[in-house]
């Protein structure tokens, strides 16, 4: 085996009481592409922004190309060859590719002599790492691939030898992501080492030669990808035996439930994102819609929910209308059994500075059962919240603990406990288990299912394919706003991942 | 990457802090005074023992923390609606008028104890309304809100300046105020409570506002922490966009927690006025509707720490009064500059020192913080 291109020896991080990295020891052989995975919290993006000095660890140490080196700055780590391509890309908007690029590390004081020496040398980069975008092209008009692409550029021009990518497929589809590992199997033949953080089992065995598994703060075990299994690195990371496939039974759909006609909803800078969709959703089944984030899935179902108004069309719930164009109050549609788990629990499905009791009657806060009169009643809503803590597994089980406090898959299951014990008619669930651990997503599946079982109608949105393949009894796919076709369950990966990047839609408009 | 630093213990958030704070703070003034070669140990003492020396002065201190602590709590309801109500000032200037008609209407005919509560709902209402649209505007038309009630002090203060020159001064009176109030217009001094601690009062002004400051007090905490109204404040306030998703109306919300505001500020008129003076002159507020913002951000938006926050600065009032007449190299502005230290280091940058304190708090005791072990750590 080729020398390592890093040594981490013995790291230790802390933030206060919480242990985030513990003695860690992790070797990357240079030329070689490494996964590291993990269930969040598990320490994976710690590690790594301590190795790209954001953070400096309380002990230990980092050999880059058998050297020890000390990086207390982003900027260290540029200096010894160490470059990072970050989930949230750090790109200015309404610059263009080459500004962006050169961004930094400007050099002159002229722009225009610093831009014009970038130029010749990312036409280089490009043609040796088939790395090809327009350097004029402003940042916001690229499609996210080719933006990550410059994220990929930024790194290279200034030198990086040792390529560290947080998550990059979360924002691609599932070609994009191919056309991904294609870069990486390049550079990787080019002689530079790549860091993979995922934690997506199936690109770990597609494109890593190692893997290192994080549970709980430690290094429990590196693998050879080629010597192992998706079932033994899943049993790592959780640390028990976890089941992959979801079970479920034949569904048995009723009448229908939710029917949205012609509906269009515009963006707040008036940009259509749902242009004209139509479909149903019957009791007793699992709606799924696939496709690429930004295609206008979660447009639409803010504009059924009643979160965000619709220009024109109609949807029925329970054969009568919702107003969606004009006065839909969320809060309405609640009392009419319309329970919905928006995408981003952060900033919507929870108030992150409430206490977890609190969180547990948002949007039902005008519920008797919850008030004295115009008081809240707190020991109605203490013993609500702690049968829903026992219910759901909700960990730690103190309903007086700040929501932020707890892990992102217990802030989904406060949420999902809040929208399911309601008993609604109608479940609309985005993104169910984004950011979710591998152990809640088992328990969330199932109750999805179990709500399905039960003859509720649910509408699913969720960027994770396997999750939509395997909860769905039929699968739509959105792309530019449109719904482009519908499959069943048993539709494969390609033909869904065909769909969702508007090629059969192009075919059609031609 | 998630939450770097965890929970403090609420004695160390709301006791430790502030504290610490003020000592830099007093520390930083001390420099000052040492600067214009004055002894700050000394005028430390006088300070104190100006607010605080003797029943006298403490009835002062109570008087101006009572202005205080209606401002405060103004600029807390609105500050948990995540709205900065930076009109206090203005609201509580106008609603003067309404505590000054109530009295010149009903002095001569009802008992103080019977125009008191009309003057309060006078008082609340003039300034409920005067925050009203500003909110409206904020609310409908998306004007921004301290935009807004910053222009509405400047509006209040002409339109006081014209209603007491013009309208409401007795023809003969030469001074831009309304005529003295009769015995039904002035509120009754709590000075026998300090006296009967054992405290000699010779006149000071504290009066019964006092106590309605601290019902108020309470009156707010039910509201924000108990109610349903309350929990729809917090949550527009932390997050509107979960308010929206809650089926909370945003426009609602704004409207009615600026109007609570508004009429909180408002009811700080009834101090000076019925109080004190037993007239409405100009310029009655005397900035009493700035400090509050002073006074929400050191007590952290909650009636427990505006309290006390409001009898700090009603201190810094009454023993800066006594420090700039006992020291002569110690003028009024010194004492605002004290004042701004204060608002400086307590406010502006109250979490200057919070990190290092966490830190240490997290190694000396990781069990105080009620947190989990290493689970929650951040990827």
């Amino acid at each position: 085996m080729a020398e390592a291109a890093i040594e981490l020896i013995g790291i230790n991080k802390s933030f206060g009481a919480v242990h985030a990295n513990r003695d860690i020891h992790l070797e990357i052989p240079r030329g070689t592409i490494h996964g590291i995975i993990g269930e969040n919290g598990a320490g994976k993006s710690t590690l790594m922004s301590i190795l790209y000095g954001f953070y400096q660890a309380d002990s230990g140490e980092i050999q880059v190309g058998g050297k020890p080196t000390l990086i207390k700055t982003p900027n260290d780590a540029i200096a010894v060859g160490i470059g990072m391509v970050h989930q949230h890309f750090m790109l200015v908007q309404n610059f263009t590719v080459i500004e962006n690029i050169i961004l930094g590390a400007e050099g002159e004081a002229l722009l225009k002599t610093s831009i014009a020496k970038a130029r010749s040398e990312l036409e280089r980069l490009e043609r040796e790492y088939g790395l090809e975008v327009d350097p004029d092209a402003v940042i916001e008009e690229l499609p996210v691939g080719l933006q990550q692409r410059v994220e990929i550029l930024k790194a290279l021009y200034r030198g990086a030898e040792i390529l560290i990518l947080d998550e990059p497929t979360g924002v691609l589809t599932p070609a994009e992501a191919d056309h991904l590992f294609r870069i990486l199997k390049q550079l990787k033949e080019q002689g530079k080492t790549i860091v993979l953080i995922t934690h997506k089992l199936r690109e770990i065995m597609a494109i890593t030669d190692n893997v290192s598994v994080m549970r709980q703060g430690t290094m429990v075990a590196t693998r050879k990808t080629s010597e192992t299994t998706v079932e033994e690195l899943a049993e790592l990371m959780v640390g028990r035996r976890v089941l992959l496939r979801v079970e479920k039974g034949e569904t048995k759909s009723g009448g229908f439930k939710l029917s949205v006609k012609n509906l269009t909803v515009k963006d707040s800078r008036g940009v259509t994102m749902v242009d004209d969709v139509s479909f149903d959703v019957r009791a007793g089944e699992i709606v799924g819609i696939a496709g690429v984030a930004g295609n206008g899935q979660s447009e639409l179902i803010e504009a059924i929910s009643g979160v965000r108004r619709a220009v024109s069309g109609s949807v029925m719930l329970d054969g009568k209308p919702i107003d969606v164009v004009g006065v839909a109050d969320p809060g309405e549609l609640r009392d009419r059994g319309l329970a919905h788990v928006p995408e981003d629990r952060h900033h919507v499905g929870l108030v992150l500075a409430f206490e977890e009791n609190e969180n547990s009657i948002l949007g039902y806060h005008d519920d008797p059962k919850y008030l004295k009169g115009p008081f809240l009643d707190i020991d109605a809503i203490m013993a609500d919240a702690k049968e829903k803590i026992e219910k759901y597994d909700i960990r730690p089980g103190n309903p007086k603990l700040k929501t932020a406090n707890f892990s992102g898959g217990n802030q989904q299951k406060i949420v999902l406990a809040r929208e399911m014990e309601q008993d609604p008619g109608v479940l609309i669930v985005g993104q169910p288990t984004r950011g979710v651990d591998v152990g809640a997503i088992e328990f969330i599946h199932k109750r999805l299912i179990a709500m399905r079982d039960a003859g509720k109608a649910v509408l699913l949105i969720s960027v994770e394919l396997d999750e939509i393949r395997s909860l769905s009894d039929r699968i739509l796919v959105m792309f530019a706003g449109r719904v482009v076709g519908e499959r069943g369950p048993d539709a494969t990966e390609g033909e869904l991942g065909l769909l969702m990047a508007g090629v059969e839609h192009k075919e059609a408009a031609e | 990457m998630s939450t770097p630093y965890a929970k403090l213990p609420g004695w160390a958030d709301y006791g430790l802090i502030p504290l610490i704070n003020l000592l830099v703070a007093f520390i930083m003034a001390g420099l000052v005074v040492l600067l214009v070669g004055e002894n700050p140990l000394r005028a430390a003492v006088i300070l104190v023992d100006g607010a605080f020396g003797s029943g006298q002065n403490i009835a002062y201190t109570l008087y101006y923390a009572t202005n205080f602590i209606f401002t405060g709590l103004a600029v807390a309801v609105a500050f948990h609606a995540g709205l900065f109500n930076i009109g206090g000032e203005g609201q509580a200037y106008i609603a003067g008028l309404g505590v000054s008609l109530v009295a010149l209407a009903f002095d001569s005919v009802l008992p103080w104890w019977l125009t008191f509560p009309l003057a309060i709902a006078g008082a609340a209402l003039v300034g409920a309304l005067w925050a009203l649209i500003p909110a409206y505007l904020q609310a409908k038309r998306g004007s921004h809100i301290v935009i807004t009630t910053i222009m509405f002090n400047f509006i209040a203060a002409s339109v006081m300046v014209y209603m007491l020159v013009n309208v409401l001064k007795p023809a003969a009176e030469q001074a831009p105020q309304t005529r003295q109030f009769l015995d039904g217009g002035q509120l009754p001094k709590l000075n026998f409570i300090l006296e009967a601690l054992g405290l000699s009062v010779r006149s000071a002004p504290l009066n019964i506002s006092f106590l309605l400051a601290l019902v108020m007090a309470v009156f707010v905490w039910a509201l924000i922490w108990r109610t349903r109204l309350g929990y729809e404040i917090r949550t527009f306030g932390f997050s509107p966009k979960a308010a929206r998703y809650a089926g909370i109306s945003e426009s609602r919300i704004t409207i009615i927690a600026m109007m609570i505001s508004g009429g909180l500020a408002g009811m700080m008129a009834l101090n000076p006025i019925m109080g004190d003076q037993h007239h409405m002159a100009l310029d009655f507020v005397a900035g009493a509707g700035f400090v509050g913002i002073a006074v929400a951000l050191m007590g952290r938006s909650h009636p427990i720490g505006i309290v006390p926050a409001a009898i700090l600065f009603g201190m810094l009032y009454q023993g800066g009064a006594e420090l700039a007449f006992e020291m002569p190299n110690i003028s009024r502005d010194m004492i605002v500059i004290i004042q701004g230290l204060v608002i400086l280091f307590a406010g502006a940058l109250e979490h200057m020192f919070r990190p290092t304190i966490q830190t240490l708090f997290a190694s000396l005791s990781p069990r105080s913080m009620g947190i989990p072990a290493a689970k929650t750590g951040g990827a």
